[in-house]
């Protein structure tokens, strides 16, 4: 097990590398922003690593509310908590680019909102998750996950369905839309490095989660074992 | 700034997000290898 968390690690630590080549040197510049739109290549891939996560939440959410597994509910947790660590890139890089672009760092529009509320929406399960005392906190952040999910369709959608300040997709966005091959294909290495450091992040995050539960069961036990004696 | 800061600044601040959340990992799992050995005792 150490031994493939070592060669997966190593395999992330390579992509990510290729990825900020990909990014910084090999794709072309853009003809009207200039070099700042290379901002693009670390804001879409985070925020589609964010909904890859929020998507496992959703599912492990799901599953736990009918199962009531234990390993559901930890997994459920961890990509909640990576999912919120990309969205907050996205919340970080996203104005970092809008200023220089937009001339200001933050409009109220569509998107924008939607995915600040998104945000909002994670970090309360997690405030929730880390805070709440009782048996039924599980089963409290499942559902909160389960509605909370609504949200990750709105975002998606919040630039097809409205006129945007935020720019209209320019992958899978339908006629009109596309990117020169090479940009296209440095976007496409750095979502895969994300996603694979993702995967990488709830490996660990899942492991640890289901070590402290197991500790905190050992605990009990022993509390238990302590009172009967 | 000019528009080549903005730029550095994105990706600058992408991997201190992420090299925070790691610090974070590892000090949880410090405390967490820690509670293990003390049940082992």
């Amino acid at each position: 097990m150490k031994t493939a968390f070592i060669v997966f690690s190593l395999i992330v630590f390579a992509l990510l590398t290729n990825g900020l080549y990909q990014a910084l040197v090999a794709a072309p510049t853009e003809a009207t922003m200039g070099d700042v739109q290379r901002i693009f290549y670390y804001h879409v891939p985070s925020a589609w690593t964010a909904f890859l996560c929020f998507i496992a939440n959703f599912v492990a959410s799901i599953i736990y509310l009918a199962k009531r597994n234990q390993k559901l509910d930890a997994f459920a947790f961890a990509s909640a908590e990576v999912g919120v660590v990309f969205c907050t890139v996205v919340l970080l890089t996203g104005p970092i680019w809008a200023r220089p672009v937009w001339g200001i760092w933050w409009t109220w529009d569509a998107r924008l909102t939607s995915t600040l509320v998104l945000w909002l929406i994670y970090v309360s399960y997690l405030v929730l998750r880390r805070y709440a005392t009782g048996g039924q906190t599980a089963t409290i952040a499942a559902a909160l996950a389960v509605f909370g999910f609504i949200d990750v369709v709105f975002v998606y959608m919040a630039i097809r369905w409205f006129r945007t300040q935020h720019p209209q997709p320019v992958v899978g966005g339908g006629q009109g839309s596309g990117l020169h091959p090479a940009m296209l294909h440095a976007l496409l290495m750095n979502f895969l490095a994300f996603a694979m450091y993702a995967g990488l992040l709830l490996w660990l995050r899942y492991k640890l989660e289901r070590t402290s539960h197991l500790v905190e069961e050992a605990h009990a036990a022993r509390a238990i074992a302590g009172d009967a004696r | 700034m000019n528009k080549t800061q903005y730029l550095y600044a994105a990706y600058v601040v992408t991997w201190v997000v992420h090299i925070a959340y790691l610090g974070y990992l590892a000090r949880k799992a410090a405390r967490v290898r820690r509670e293990v050995e003390d049940l082992k005792r």
